[in-house]
C-alpha cells in the first residue's frame, strides 16, 4: 500500500516547482528588459556626450527666439521655449475642440442621412464614407493646403460672400469686439448657466416623480438662451460689436482672419473623421433591435418619443466608446499639422528642436504631452462608460 | 362575398418604376425636398469637376513621372525587378486560390477584375501589356494548383512564407555593385513601391511582436503583464508621426557609435513598433473570443501551458481576428503617407517633389488627386475583396 500512496516528503525540485518558476521568469524577463532599455540609454548617453551635451530640461527657460504663425496668446520672439511650447499645446487644443465640435456634427449627419429612406441622400452618403474613409488624411491635408486654400486669389481679388472673405490669406469673418459691458455680460451668461442646470434639476426631479421624462435638454437650453438675450437687451450697451473685415492695402483689418494653414487642418480633420464618426453612428443605430422599434410603436410612443427614450440611449451604449477613440484620434491626427505648416504641439516642438537641438528631451515632453491628453480622456471615457453601462437583471 | 388572396391583383406598385420612384424618392413632402436637395448638389459637385478633370486639368503632369510615382527613384534598369516580384505575387495567389479554394473558385474572379481595371488607364501600350500579363502569371499559378494533390497545400504555406524574403532580396539586391541583382539601396526605393512595402514589412513583423505583445498582455504574471500594457498604451497614446520622428533621431543614438541606419529603415522600425500595439489589441479581442472551456479541455487532455497556446488558442485566435488585420493592414497602408514628413521618397512624398518641378507649377490638384485615387483603389479594392472572400469562404466565423 505504501507503493501507491504519493509521497510529501520528496519535494519537488525547485527547478519544476512552478511557484518558484513563475517568480523566475518575471525576474528573468525584467532583467532582460532593463537590460536592454539600459544599453540603449547608455549608448544614447554615450552619443550626446559625444556631442557635449546632457539630457535635461533647463533649456526650456531659454529665449526661444522664432516666431509662431498664429497663437491664442500673447507670444513673441523673446519668449522662453516653455512659452513657445505652451502656445502649441493650445493650438492642438484649439484645432481639436473646434475639429470634434464640428466633426461630431457632420458625421451624425451622415450616419443619420446613411440610414434614410430616400435612395439618392442615403446612396450620396454611402459614397462619400467610402471614398473619405479610403483616403490618407495626410493626403486630404495637403491637398486642402496646396491645392484648395493657398490657390485661393490674392486678397485683391479675395472672392467675397457678403462680409466673408476668402483669399490665400486666410478666410477673413466678421468677428465681434467687445464693449465696456462685456464682462457684466459674461456674468450674465454666468447667471444663465446657473439657471439653465436648476431649471433642469427640477425638470428632472419632476420627471423622476411622475415617470414622464420631459425634455430636459431643450427647456434648459431654452432658460439660458431666454436669460442670456434679454441680458444683452438690458445692458446699457451692446457687450459686443460686430467688426466687418475691410480690404486695406495688401491685407485685411477688422474682422477675424482664419489662416488658410489653419482652415486646411481644420477642414481635413473634419471631414476626414466626420466620415469614421458617420460609420459609427449608422452602426450604433443599427445596433438597436427592430424589436424595440416595434415595442415602442405598440406602447403608442410615437416616433419622436420612440426616437428620445427608446432608441436613443440604448444606440449611445454602441456609439460612445468608439466616438471617443475617434476624438482621440483626431486630436492625435491634429499632429500632421506640421505636413501644412500649422504651428501646433508637434510642429513648435519640432522647432524647438532644431533650434536648440535637444532631440531626446523635446521627443519626450511631446510623447509625454500626448499620452497624457490620451490617458485622461480614456480615463474618463472608462467612467463614463461604467455609469451608462447596460444594468442587468 | 369573400375575396380570396388569388382574385387580388398582384401588388404590382412594388415592381414599377413609377412605384419605385414613390416609395424611395418621393414618399413625402420632406423626402421630396430632400430628392430635389441631393440631385442639386450632385450637379453642383459634379459639373465643376468634370469639367475640370476632362476640360482644364493638366494630367501629364502624371503620366510623364509615372515611374517616379511607382518607384520612385529605383533605377530605371531594374525596374523589371519590381515586374518579376509583382508577377511572382499573382502566381502565388493563383496558387494559394486555386489550393485552398475548392468549388467557390468563382469569388476569385474579383481578383482578376484589378490588373483589367488598371490596363484601363492611361498608361502606355507596354506597360498595360505588363500589368495584364499579370493576369496570365496568376492563371499559370492557378493552373498549378489544379488537381488534389495533398503535398500542395504545404507547398501553397511554404510558398507564401518565403514570396516576402525573396521579394525583398529581389528588390533590395544581392550581389553588390555588379552582377545579376546589384544592390538597390533602400534611401533608393521609392513611390508607391515604398508605400507598400513600409506597409507590408510593417504589418509582417509587427506581427510576432503584436502577437506576444498580446499573450504578454493575458499573461497571469504581474511584471510581464505590465511591461506589456505599458508598452502597448504608450504607442497607442501618441500619434505615429512622434514615433517616426523619435525613430528617425534617436535610433542613431541608440545604437552603437558607428552603426548608421538608413532613413527608410528607422521608418520601417518606427512603423512596426506602431503596428505592433495596434496588432496587439486586436489579438487580443481575438484572444478574448476563445471561451475558457477551450483551456480547461485542452488542460484536461495534459496539454501543457505552451502547447495550449500553440495548438489550441492561438490557431483558433488568429482565425477570428483575420479580417480586422486586413483593415489594420489598410489603415497601415495609408498610415504611412507620414513619411513623407521625414523627407522620405513615398508617393505623397514623390508628388511634393514633383510640385517642386517648376515644370509643374499649379498642379497641386492633379497630382494630389492622382495620389488620393492610388490609395483609394488600393485601400477600397482591398477591403471590398476581403469583404467578398470572407462572405464565400466564411472567414473569421469560428
Amino acid at each position: 500500500m505504501e507503493k501507491t500512496k504519493y509521497s510529501t516528503e520528496e519535494s519537488i525540485p525547485f527547478w519544476r516547482d512552478e511557484r518558484v518558476l513563475r517568480v523566475l521568469g518575471q525576474v528573468v524577463f525584467l532583467v532582460a528588459v532593463v537590460g536592454f532599455f539600459s544599453y540603449l540609454y547608455n549608448n544614447m548617453i554615450t552619443a550626446l556626450a559625444a556631442q557635449g551635451m546632457t539630457p535635461s530640461f533647463e533649456f526650456l527657460g531659454r529665449t526661444a527666439g522664432f516666431d509662431i504663425g498664429e497663437s491664442l496668446i500673447d507670444y513673441v520672439r523673446a519668449d522662453t521655449y516653455s512659452r513657445a511650447l505652451f502656445v502649441g499645446i493650445l493650438n492642438t487644443a484649439y484645432v481639436s475642440i473646434v475639429g470634434v465640435f464640428f466633426a461630431t456634427i457632420f458625421g451624425v449627419i451622415l450616419g443619420v442621412s446613411r440610414l434614410s429612406t430616400n435612395f439618392l441622400i442615403a446612396k450620396l452618403s454611402s459614397i462619400y464614407l467610402e471614398i473619405l474613409r479610403n483616403i490618407p488624411l495626410l493626403v486630404l491635408l495637403v491637398f486642402w493646403y496646396g491645392a484648395v486654400f493657398i490657390t485661393l486669389p490674392r486678397v485683391k481679388e479675395a472672392i467675397t460672400f457678403g462680409p466673408v472673405f476668402l483669399s490665400n490669406r486666410g478666410i477673413a469673418v466678421p468677428w465681434g469686439i467687445p464693449t465696456e459691458t462685456w464682462s457684466s455680460y459674461l456674468m450674465v451668461l454666468l447667471g444663465a448657466l446657473v439657471v439653465a442646470i436648476i431649471v433642469g434639476w427640477r425638470l428632472k426631479v419632476v420627471g423622476d416623480r411622475t415617470g414622464r421624462p420631459p425634455l430636459i435638454s431643450l427647456w434648459s437650453s431654452l432658460s439660458f438662451l431666454t436669460v442670456a438675450i434679454v441680458g444683452w437687451f438690458v445692458l446699457p450697451q451692446a457687450p459686443l460689436v460686430t467688426d466687418n473685415p475691410v480690404l486695406e492695402g495688401l491685407n485685411f483689418s477688422g474682422g477675424y482672419v482664419f489662416s488658410p494653414e489653419f482652415m486646411a487642418l481644420l477642414s481635413g480633420l473634419v471631414i476626414y473623421t466626420a466620415a469614421f464618426i458617420g460609420e459609427i453612428v449608422r452602426a450604433g443605430i443599427m445596433s438597436v433591435s427592430k424589436g424595440q422599434h416595434e415595442a415602442s410603436k405598440a406602447l403608442g410612443l410615437t416616433s419622436f418619443q420612440t426616437l428620445r427614450l427608446i432608441i436613443f440611449p440604448q444606440a449611445m451604449r454602441v456609439i460612445v466608446p468608439p466616438l471617443t477613440s475617434q476624438y482621440l484620434n483626431l486630436t492625435k491626427n491634429s499632429s500632421l499639422a506640421v505636413a501644412i505648416g500649422y504651428p501646433d504641439l508637434f510642429a513648435v516642438g519640432g522647432t524647438i528642436l532644431n533650434q536648440s537641438g535637444r532631440a531626446v528631451e523635446v521627443i519626450a515632453l511631446m510623447m509625454g504631452l500626448y499620452l497624457s491628453t490620451s490617458l485622461i480622456t480614456s480615463v474618463f471615457m472608462n467612467w463614463y462608460n461604467e455609469k451608462i453601462k447596460m444594468v442587468e437583471r | 362575398m369573400t375575396i380570396s388572396i388569388s382574385d387580388l391583383a398582384p401588388p404590382t406598385e412594388r415592381y414599377t418604376v413609377l412605384g419605385w420612384l414613390k416609395r424611395n424618392l418621393f414618399d413625402s413632402f420632406g423626402d421630396s425636398l430632400l430628392t430635389v436637395f441631393a440631385i442639386w448638389l450632385t450637379y453642383a459637385m459634379l459639373k465643376p469637376s468634370l469639367a475640370w478633370g476632362f476640360g482644364e486639368a493638366r494630367w501629364n503632369v502624371v503620366a510623364d513621372n509615372l515611374k517616379l510615382f511607382m518607384v520612385g527613384r529605383y533605377p530605371a534598369e531594374q525596374v523589371w525587378r519590381v515586374w518579376v516580384v509583382l508577377y511572382l505575387l499573382a502566381a502565388v495567389i493563383g496558387f494559394t486560390w486555386s489550393v485552398w479554394v475548392k468549388g467557390k473558385e468563382k469569388a476569385g474572379f474579383v481578383l482578376i477584375g484589378i490588373p483589367l481595371f488598371l490596363a484601363l488607364l492611361p498608361f502606355g501600350m507596354t506597360t498595360r501589356l505588363m500589368i495584364l500579363a499579370l493576369d496570365l502569371f496568376g492563371f499559370l499559378g492557378i493552373l498549378l494548383g489544379r488537381g488534389d494533390n495533398p503535398s500542395f497545400k504545404r507547398w501553397s504555406i511554404i510558398s507564401m512564407l518565403l514570396y516576402f524574403p525573396v521579394g525583398i532580396v529581389i528588390i533590395g539586391g544581392l550581389t553588390g555593385d555588379g552582377g545579376f541583382l546589384p544592390t538597390v539601396k533602400p534611401d533608393l526605393w521609392g513611390g508607391l513601391m515604398l508605400t507598400i512595402l513600409l506597409a507590408v514589412i510593417g504589418i509582417i513583423f509587427s506581427f510576432p511582436l503584436g502577437v506576444s505583445l498580446a499573450l504578454g498582455r493575458q499573461s497571469s504574471l504581474p511584471i510581464v503583464s505590465w511591461i506589456c500594457v505599458g508598452f502597448i498604451e504608450l504607442v497607442r497614446g501618441v500619434p505615429l508621426i512622434t514615433i517616426l520622428f523619435m525613430m528617425d533621431l534617436m535610433l542613431p543614438l541608440f545604437l552603437p557609435s558607428g552603426i548608421r541606419v538608413e532613413g527608410v529603415i528607422r521608418a520601417f522600425v518606427a512603423i512596426t513598433l506602431f503596428s505592433a500595439a495596434y496588432m496587439a489589441e486586436n489579438v487580443r479581442g481575438g484572444l478574448q473570443s476563445i471561451s475558457i472551456g477551450q483551456y480547461e479541455a485542452s488542460h484536461a487532455l495534459g496539454l501543457s501551458g505552451f502547447t495550449t497556446m500553440a495548438f489550441i488558442i492561438l490557431p483558433q485566435a488568429l482565425k477570428a481576428v483575420i479580417p480586422i488585420l486586413v483593415s489594420q493592414f489598410i489603415g497601415l497602408l495609408k498610415d504611412t503617407t507620414l513619411v513623407m514628413i521625414l523627407s522620405l521618397f513615398d508617393v505623397l512624398g514623390i508628388g511634393k517633389a514633383v510640385l517642386g518641378n517648376p515644370e509643374y507649377i499649379g498642379t497641386s490638384k492633379e497630382v494630389y488627386i492622382f495620389v488620393a485615387a492610388l490609395f483609394w483603389v488600393l485601400s477600397y479594392g482591398m477591403s471590398y475583396a476581403s469583404q467578398r472572400l470572407e462572405t464565400t469562404l466564411g472567414v473569421g466565423e469560428r
